[in-house]
């Protein structure tokens, strides 16, 4: 099914005789395989308000990405979570879509600066399980008039509702990018290294380390952007933070390989040839390196987010969560085989309390449990 | 304002309940003498009073699990309170309700530079949250101008902002984890030191939901390192929609200050009167904050007045000292005040695009004529977080009626303008029958069933927040 509207959207979902997978452009196929017919938001497509001097868009939710970004950066904008682009280490092709974005709470290397998909997200239309039209927060910047359930929905992966608009907050793009790059740290350097800087005065926009074999071949990189010449004083002070610490230090200044780099982080590419599964770990950042050492021998890492964010490429089928033992924090197979993800819990297990709450709210949004069912298990 | 009828059967109980209560806990911490819970009959919306049943002072989440267990069984509403000072009702009683306290809940329990939190028992101030973390140059964001006196629960209740928000966002992008007691005595834990959620965003939605999902015991929250500076320019314009242009212009320019604070003729005058500032009288005033190296402040400040050169402005100063920096902000910071001292008043927080702010500022001059009643603006312009006061006479029969109407009336127009009633303060019982102006009735079904989900008894602070139509089947149940 391919509504064209919300209207459409909303009596495809009430008709619906049994089980749907809903989809926008199709490039996070993320949690437990889902059987259904396919419900497409993709034609529910356009801008609908974009207001620069307010910092805000209003968009359908089957949006592409693309067109989301190139009008935004027109006015010198941009989405500054910064979401990551799925397709390179999933394998999928098509246009992801802003409805993915929320739907999967995908943020990037910014995200530990500026906050996440959800932290951006202003207002939510969507059609719940029994086909109802249901908003809740607005387009605006502040706003506390009743629950939050855009928190909520950003995240849900479609098991709340079928998203059909969304606003989100835009921030200013930066003139400037530069970065640091220290060669040769352990994992433990890189995260002692990377809180040195995100805990300086010297706003720090991304912070990460893509792990080598004790070191070897490693390379962490800090990013500043802003005006020029403080991107420059910035550069200058985290350097001289920095060079107590072991490793190597560059400065990385041409706008065009800074942007490539990041892209790079963003999207997870030194993982990309990987033949096994990819899992994504949030944790406390001095937890990291611990966490990392307790994985598998041979287990390939990439650390975002100051250390708070792990990448990890494990051998098709290892269940990671045993392999590392209690922590804290949690754990999502991003991608397996169907049968990986059908035996393993893609998401992290919650507690029987939380469960039976997580449950009980996707009953209340969708009582006949038709949508994306058991995806997030 | 209506409230539910109290439950005759608990009012009838009141001994047992007392009783229990005094078994769980230490005998000073349950407060139920008559002239005694007379301190917990408001919060800072002093319109409407209500004594509780009772008042339990717990000091320990497991103290906040047997009491609420305890009213479980009983069948007894929670009303959970920090410091009291909601300007919306949140933490008003009903006569058959506990009032639940977290103020001897206030010790720092962990401070992690390098992982950047704190984690808090929650009836800590908000400002001594800062406090704890200040000698090492850190702070916590979130800044309401009740920080001195406002509890983490309550900033966690309300979803609470504050001057610097723009920037830094509000508690809800501040806020990592929560230890959180459910009314039947269960202790769960929403994140942690780490980011996001590995599930549904269960934390996302207690953020905000009022006291009415969960008593809040523990917060873990986001530190930051304080910037090497930060300085403010005042400019002063002839009329409310070019300070309205420029603000716009600001934003568009690509800086983005911490903080655009706007105020009107009205409110620099009494603010002028009171703490003789030096402001000038004229019909807008700007307060623009950028932070930063010295040099970074020069080169946003110098874009920011080449912006407000631009549109003429009456004043235009920019801080050269600390000292400077003080009395541009001492205005501001005293308006709430000045304003206390000339006139009762009612301070109303809708949200607008920050486009329609011309407009809006013009149709409320004219509500105000219409209404008789005078109406002053201060808000952050930035992020278009109105904070219209009406002056009232609290001694003058029919006044604070009449204020509450054209409260409703500017709210209104908030909503119409594609904003909301609420940007900071919440809706309490303040703006609980606003709700359908803002909400169809599907769109406050689907609050109540998380409300459902979390308090199926719905015994957690259950007057507030939606009409009480909307609820009373629920409530009876
Ligand atoms: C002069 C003045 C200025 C203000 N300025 C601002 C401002 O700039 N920005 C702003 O956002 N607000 C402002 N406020 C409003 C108020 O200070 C905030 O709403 C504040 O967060 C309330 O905190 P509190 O601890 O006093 O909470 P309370 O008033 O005690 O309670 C507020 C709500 O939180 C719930 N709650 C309390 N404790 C818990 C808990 N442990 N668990 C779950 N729920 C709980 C209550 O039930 C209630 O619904 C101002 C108020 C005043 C009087």
């Amino acid at each position: 099914m391919t509504p064209v509207n919300e209207a459409e959207l909303a009596e495809a979902v009430a008709a619906a005789k049994g089980p749907l997978a809903v989809r926008g452009g199709g490039t996070r196929p993320i949690g437990r395989p889902v059987v259904g017919e396919p419900l497409s938001v993709a034609e529910l497509s356009g801008i609908e308000l974009y207001e620069p001097g307010a910092l805000t868009i209003v968009v359908k939710a089957g949006t592409p990405l693309a067109e989301i970004e190139a009008a935004l950066a027109a006015e010198n904008q941009r989405l500054a979570f910064e979401p990551i682009d799925h397709r390179g280490l999933l394998g999928t092709t098509g246009e992801p879509t802003i409805g993915g974005v929320v739907a999967a709470n995908v943020s990037g290397p910014r995200r530990i600066q500026v906050g996440a998909a959800r932290d951006h997200l202003l207002g939510v239309r969507f059609v719940d399980g029994t086909g109802t039209i249901i908003k809740n927060g607005g387009r605006v910047m502040k706003n506390v008039t009743g629950y939050d359930l855009v928190k909520l929905m950003a995240g849900s992966f479609g098991t709340l509702g079928v998203l059909s608009e969304v606003s989100l907050k835009v921030l200013p793009k930066t003139d400037v990018i530069a970065s640091l790059r220290i060669q040769g740290l352990t994992d433990a350097g890189a995260v002692r290294a990377m809180s040195q800087a995100l805990g300086s005065p010297f706003e720090v926009s991304g912070a990460a380390h893509i792990s080598g074999e004790a070191g070897q071949g490693a390379i962490t990189l800090i990013r500043v952007e802003g005006f020029e010449a403080s991107v420059a004083y910035r550069l200058a002070q985290l350097t001289e933070l920095l060079v107590g610490a072991e490793g190597e230090i560059t400065h990385l200044t041409d706008p065009a390989k800074v942007r490539t780099l990041w892209r790079g982080v963003r999207d997870v590419e030194p993982l990309h040839d990987h033949a096994g599964d990819i899992w994504r770990l949030s944790v406390k950042p001095s937890d990291a390196p611990g966490i990392v050492s307790r994985m598998p021998d041979g287990t390939r890492v990439v650390y975002d987010w100051g250390g708070g964010l792990i990448w990890a490429a494990t051998a098709p089928g290892t269940d990671l969560r045993a392999e590392i033992g209690p922590y804290h924090g949690h754990a999502t197979l991003i991608r397996a085989s169907e049968a990986t993800r059908a035996a393993l819990p893609v998401f992290q297990p919650e507690p029987v309390r939380l469960a039976a709450i997580s449950q009980g709210l996707r009953q209340k949004f969708d009582p006949r449990g038709i949508l994306n069912q058991g995806l997030m298990g | 304002m209506q409230m539910p009828t109290p439950n005759a059967a608990v009012l009838s109980k009141k001994a047992r309940i007392v009783e229990r209560l005094q078994s769980v806990l230490p005998e000073d911490a349950v407060i139920h003498d008559p002239t005694e819970t007379r301190a917990y009959e408001c919060d800072a919306l002093t319109a409407y009073k209500c004594p509780p049943l009772a008042a339990v002072l717990p000091a320990s989440t497991e103290e906040v699990a047997a009491v609420l267990k305890i009213c479980h069984e009983e069948g007894v509403p929670v009303v959970p309170r920090g410091s009291g000072t909601s300007l919306a009702g949140g933490a008003l009683p009903t006569a058959d309700s506990v009032i639940l306290g977290v103020a001897r809940l206030n010790a720092v329990l962990e401070t992690d530079y390098d992982n950047r939190f704190i984690r808090v028992q929650t009836g800590r101030t908000n400002l001594s949250v800062t406090g704890a973390v200040e000698e090492n140059d850190f702070f916590y964001a979130p800044d309401p101008s009740s920080q001195l006196a406002c509890a983490i629960a309550g900033n966690i209740g309300m979803n609470s902002g504050g001057a610097h928000c723009l920037k830094y966002g509000v508690t809800t992008n501040n806020l990592l984890g929560v230890t959180m007691v459910l009314m039947d005595g269960t202790v769960v834990e929403l994140g942690g030191a780490h980011l996001d959620a590995g599930g549904l965003d269960l934390l996302g939605v207690v953020c905000g939901s009022e006291g009415q999902l969960g008593v809040v015991t523990e917060a873990t929250l986001r530190i930051l390192r304080k910037p090497e500076g930060a300085r403010p320019v005042l400019m002063g314009f002839d009329s409310n929609e070019v300070a309205g242009a420029c603000v716009s212009d600001i934003i568009k320019a690509g800086v983005l200050p911490v903080a655009i604070e706007f105020m009107d003729r009205p409110c620099i005058e009494a603010s002028e009167a009171f703490a003789h500032a030096g402001y000038p009288l004229c019909e807008a005033l700007l307060i623009v904050e950028v932070e930063g190296s010295p040099a970074e402040i020069d080169e946003q400040l110098g874009l920011i007045l080449q912006i407000a050169r631009n549109h003429n402005p009456v004043e235009l100063r920019e801080s050269k000292s600390p000292e400077e920096s003080a009395k541009i902000w001492l205005g501001r910071k005293s308006a709430f005040g000045a304003m206390g001292q000339i006139n009762d008043y009612m301070c109303l927080d809708g949200t607008i695009p920050v486009s329609s702010l011309p407009l809006v500022l013009r149709r409320i001059g004219e509500m105000s004529k219409e209404y008789g009643l005078d109406v002053a603006n201060v808000f952050h312009a930035g992020d278009g977080n109105m904070h219209p006061l009406i002056l009232f006479d609290a001694n003058k029969p029919g006044d604070l009626e009449r204020c509450e109407a054209l409260g409703a009336d500017i709210l209104k127009l908030c909503v119409e303008v594609g904003g909301c009633l609420t940007g900071e303060h919440g809706v309490g019982i303040e703006k609980r029958d606003l709700m359908t102006s803002q909400f169809t009735a599907e769109d406050i079904e689907a609050q109540l069933w998380v409300k459902d989900v979390f308090d199926p008894a719905w015994l957690l602070n259950p007057a507030k927040v939606f009409p009480l139509g909307a609820t009373e089947s629920r409530r009876a149940a």
